[in-house]
């Protein structure tokens, strides 16, 4: 019999080989064009567990420490490993509400099926307790250690600063981070991110299809160890700053102390304040939104943020220009009767040298000193000579910033010849027009921290280091060069020392002599910077003792009036507890104790 | 013993070779895809490739016995087989042990069977008897129709369990039909339907049509290579669609245009028909029927599963063929089976280094899904192995059921291999989505007894059946 249909296994031949064919094709396409699958075979085995580094310690100067951590606990969950529970049950256990359970559960789940998200943050230990006893009950969920800081003393809240979880913005930004790691905010934790923070380890797990872990990756060699992060060494003295919040509570205003010799912040405060442990763990958004809205701005930095005018502050600087320039001497006398043309003074003894001048704080004796600064004939005109005047200042660090390790700081202002011509006209003011700025007031503006590393510069006779508050980093102790490099002003140490004679002249018979201690020679000024909006701020620098300075300082007491009155005083204590770790006079102590200027 | 030397000297050892080596396969498969460390020994009998061991020595003795039986029993017997088989589905619907909502395993003690397995090879028995000497009359429907039945009952059957899958391994018999002289006509109708079927739920029907147009054009000129007759029936429909379209734009605003598209096509079949009837242009009647046929289909399954079928019915179709993804089920299983393999690249990650098939992230990777564990372990390189390996003895056995004397040998062999290229195609295509997920197993490589010794038998009868060629049955 013949077969009619036997071409017909070509066309079933054809058919297999073509399917084949097909089906080769598609292979090809998967295994070898496209390279996504094994990415997505990787995300599916392969679990990062991170390793969360503590983060550094930090100590004061007498090596007390400040900052330290203490163990936090979040509960994660991976939402496909969870099992009916009970769910009142467990809310009871943990202390939440059904519905934040079940939020918290949604999102997990928004997030992934599979990978860990947290599910309640920062526990605490006895929670933590409680549930470790009946995680067992609960499959999917698990707690992952992290740490939260936590502080010896409530205070330094302005220099530490605070830790809070990256936001978007900082993710965005920088590739380091990932959600759910920490990062400072303000102060030290900022400023010195980079070293607190150490560096993340992951573990890589391979995990199976119902994310049990079988065993390390790799055997471990893709895995890295977090790096715990390096303890700072801060130039603080705890007890002072401790004191120093104290002495300023209900009063507004700061307190900045330097080391003369390296420039070290002994103590920074700015009041009103806020305890540092209100911004931390769940507990500080809450709390920052309140200090936020405050009235009394508890965050503020004033010691850094806060631009005042000097007032007689500013003398010294004035006087020791004068001399420089020649255009007084020590020995040069002028009169004063109640006042220079139109800027008033009090009553003194008339004549005054200089050191009898700053000792009284004599208006007029600077006034005319700083019209012969500007009218000096040495330059042609007095725009010349205001811009050598200012070079002066550009030394002491005013009218830019310091470079400190504080984040947030403030240039303050000293107006440029460009300003001056702009306002009054190029050639159209003379030394007269800007005479209030022989005694710190018009448009000048300093902050306290500049303030008190100018008083630092007299106290070292002519130089000074760039305030910080960091003394050395990690167990090798780095320091930035920048610290250690001496800023040299360009006025002869000689001068200086009239300067510092009259300093001392304030503190034993003038303006001053409220700030005056037994047994060390303490050299200050009183200042009163003026305030459009209200009553006069009450200003004092001082440093202590007289030779071989250990501690410069200036203190800013707002709307308190008179320099003497509340500045003098407070700072004088600071120096007293600073150099002999004990208030001899009592009554002093008391009394600015009890003062209260927050109506 | 003269004539059992005779048997192997006439059976075909690169079959048998094949075999070996894909059972071999599938067993270094199978071990692993349930790799473990606790169980590291391969002939822990504990562990399903220890098992698989034990059905491959099995198999190895039913081939035995395959070989020993008289060549004339199957021929004999294969009503009576058929009868049995078709007995034993209709009780494993009854007796039958539900596992994952389907009655396709009896179960005895410790040991299951799944019937449906077995008969594949009896409905392959039945239909090469019924068609032995019938070649000539399959273009008449008094043969058509009870051929259609051996081969729908089972499938009706096996449907009912449900095992759509296996179900739908029989209507590959209608290849065999094909090739004993069936219409092509029916063959191609069929095999354009299931297609088209998948490509109305996967795309717009909108351009389906317009690309069955184009297709349609593309087999004018090839049937009647004239380019006259292709461009004049292009632009009478081109100008019709325009026509219309613009009829439908500014005036009627209603008709659709997948309607617009199908009545210029009428009409232009109307203008086209006293060409076709004066040239007797037969193949262009047949090529403009099924162009016509196809879009009613298209639209009618649209329609019927747009407008029709309730919502979640529609997504239970979606997500049964694979199209809409359901990551707790099937879409999960075919997401998860594309990685793996893909994950492979061309030379794979080694032995026993697969993560996804180690980690278990594919489900039935042993069974169903074990084409995974070499497209991960083996990459590209083991996949077209495996495959040519299986091209290779497909080929093989329609060159062998080609040599046959007899109907009955030739045509059993032709449903052996129509029966073992819908498993291999259908289970590597549900594994690299090319095809809905469709569980069936993948011949001598997926691990279980029953569709080991299914594949056996079915392989071995014919393997008996070639190795005595030179015989008369009757």
């Amino acid at each position: 019999m013949k077969d009619t249909f036997i071409n017909r296994k070509y066309v079933i031949t054809a058919l297999l080989v073509l399917a084949c064919l097909g089906l080769l094709i598609r292979l090809f396409i998967i295994q070898v064009v496209k390279n996504t699958y094994r990415l997505s075979a990787d995300n599916n085995v392969l679990r990062y567990v991170t390793q969360y580094p503590a983060r550094g310690l930090v100590y004061d100067r007498n090596g007390e420490l400040i900052v330290y951590n203490q163990a936090a606990y979040d509960i994660m969950v991976v939402p496909s490993q969870t099992t009916k529970i009970d769910t009142s049950g467990f809310c009871d256990l943990l202390g939440i509400s059904p519905d934040l359970f079940r939020r918290e559960m949604r999102n997990a789940l928004i997030y992934s099926r599979r990978a860990p998200s947290v599910f309640l943050k920062q526990i605490s230990n006895e929670t933590y307790a409680r549930f470790q006893e009946k995680m067992f009950m609960y499959p999917g969920f698990y707690v992952q250690p992290r740490t939260l800081r936590k502080y010896s003393k409530p205070v330094g809240a302005h220099v530490l600063g605070y830790v809070s979880e990256v936001d978007d913005g900082v993710i965005r930004k920088n590739p380091y981070y990932k959600p759910g790691d920490y990062i400072g905010k303000s102060g030290i934790e900022e400023a010195y991110e980079k070293d607190l923070r150490g560096r993340r380890g992951v573990k890589i797990f391979l995990v199976d299809v119902f994310s049990r872990i079988k065993g390390s990756y790799a055997g471990g060699r893709m895995d890295t160890l977090a790096v715990q992060g390096s303890d700072v060494v801060t130039g603080l003295d705890l007890n002072l700053q401790a004191y120093g919040e104290l002495l300023m509570k209900n009063k507004r205003g700061s307190i900045v102390a330097i080391e003369p010799k390296t420039g070290e912040v002994l103590t920074l405060v700015s009041t009103p304040d806020y305890d540092p442990a209100l911004l931390v763990g769940r507990i500080r958004s809450d709390n920052y939104a309140m200090l936020s809205a405050d009235t009394l701005k508890p965050l503020f930095n004033r010691a850094l943020m806060a631009s005042y005018p000097p007032g007689s502050t500013f003398k010294p600087i004035n006087g020791l220009i004068g001399l420089q320039e020649k255009v007084i001497t020590p020995s040069t006398l002028f009169e004063c009767h109640n006042g220079y043309l139109f800027v008033a003074c009090h009553s003194h003894p008339s004549p005054l040298s200089l050191v009898g001048a700053i000792g009284n704080s004599c208006n007029s004796y600077f006034c005319q000193t700083y019209r012969r600064v500007l009218e000096n004939p040495y330059y042609n005109t007095i725009s010349d000579a205001y811009i050598k005047w200012k070079s002066y200042l550009d030394e002491f660090g005013f009218g830019s910033k310091l470079g400190t390790d504080f984040v947030n700081e403030l240039a303050g202002f000293i107006p440029t010849t460009d300003y001056f011509d702009k306002y009054y006209g190029k050639n159209r003011w003379k030394a007269l027009t800007v005479i209030s700025m022989a005694i710190g007031q018009g448009e000048v503006g300093t902050t306290p921290l500049q303030m008190a590393n100018m008083t630092a510069a007299i106290a070292n006779r002519g130089y000074y280091f760039t305030p910080h508050v960091v003394k050395s980093i990690g167990a090798d102790h780095f320091i930035d060069k920048r610290f250690i490099t001496r800023h040299h002003i360009s006025i002869d140490s000689t001068n200086f020392e009239f300067i510092v004679q009259g300093m001392e002249a304030s503190v034993n018979s003038g303006t001053s002599t409220i700030a005056a201690l037994k047994d060390i020679i303490v050299c200050g000024k009183t200042g009163t910077a003026q305030n459009p909006h209200g009553k006069n701020h009450s200003v004092f620098i001082a440093f202590a003792p007289k030779d071989n300075p250990k501690i410069a300082i200036a203190v800013y007491v707002e709307n308190a009036g008179f320099g003497a009155t509340f500045a003098a005083p407070i700072a004088s204590l600071m120096i007293e507890k600073y150099l002999r770790g004990e208030i001899t006079n009592k009554a002093r102590e008391k009394n600015m104790l009890e003062l209260n200027l927050m109506h | 013993m003269k004539r059992s030397v005779n048997i192997w000297n006439g059976i075909d050892k690169i079959s048998i070779l094949l075999f070996l080596i894909l059972a071999l396969m599938g067993w270094v498969s199978i071990y692993a895809a349930v790799y473990n460390d606790e169980h590291t020994g391969l002939f822990d009998f504990s562990q399903r490739y220890g098992k698989q061991f034990i059905w491959i020595i099995a198999s190895m003795v039913i081939a035995v016995f395959i070989v020993i039986i008289d060549n004339r029993f199957y021929f004999f017997f294969s009503w009576f087989i058929y009868g049995a088989c078709m007995l034993l589905l209709i009780l494993v619907l009854i007796f039958g042990k539900e596992i994952n909502g389907a009655r396709s395993w009896f179960e005895f003690g410790g040991f299951s069977l799944q019937p449906s397995e077995l008969a594949k090879f009896g409905t392959a028995l039945a239909l090469a008897s019924y068609l032995n000497n019938k070649r000539q009359d399959l273009t008449r429907l008094n043969v058509i129709i009870p051929a259609s039945s051996i081969i729908v009952f089972p499938a009706l059957l096996t449907g009912l369990q449900p095992d759509m899958g296996s179900s739908v391994v029989y209507f590959s018999l209608f290849i065999v039909l094909f090739r004993e002289g069936m219409s092509p006509y029916i063959f191609v109708s069929g095999l354009l339907s299931v297609v088209l079927f998948f490509l109305t739920l996967l795309t717009n029907n909108l351009y389906l049509t317009i690309i069955l147009i184009c297709i349609a054009i593309t087999l004018v000129w090839f049937a009647t290579r004239k380019w006259k007759l292709v461009a004049t029936g292009s632009i009478i429909f081109i100008f019709f669609t325009g026509l219309l379209y613009l009829l439908d734009h500014f005036v009627f605003k209603a008709i659709g245009n997948e309607l617009v598209i199908f009545i210029s096509l009428v009409l232009s079949g109307v203008v086209c028909a006293l060409y076709v009837y004066n040239k007797r242009a037969i193949s262009v009647l047949i090529i403009y029927l099924f162009l016509i046929g196809s879009i009613i289909f298209v639209n009618t399954v649209d329609y019927t599963f747009n407008n029709i079928l309730p919502a979640h019915q529609k997504d239970r179709v979606n997500i049964l063929l694979g199209f809409k993804s359901d990551l707790h089920g099937t879409g999960y299983n075919v997401n998860q089976s594309i990685i793996s393999i893909g994950s492979g690249g061309f030379l794979g990650k080694g032995f026993l280094q697969g993560t996804q098939t180690k980690f278990k992230f594919v489900p039935k990777q042993s069974s169903d899904f074990i084409f995974c564990t070499i497209g991960e372990e083996w990459g590209f390189l083991g996949s077209a192995i495996v495959i040519g390996i299986y091209l290779f003895l497909l080929l093989r056995l329609i060159k062998l059921a080609e040599r046959q004397r007899s109907d009955f040998s030739r045509i059993y062999g032709y449903c052996v291999a129509s029966i073992l290229f819908t498993h291999i195609f259908l289970n590597i295509g549900m594994a690299v989505g090319l095809v809905p997920v469709i569980g069936i197993p993948l011949p001598f490589l997926s691990y279980g007894g029953s569709s080991l010794w299914g594949f056996t038998i079915l392989l071995f009868i014919f393997l008996r059946l070639d190795a005595s060629r030179t015989e008369y049955l009757v």
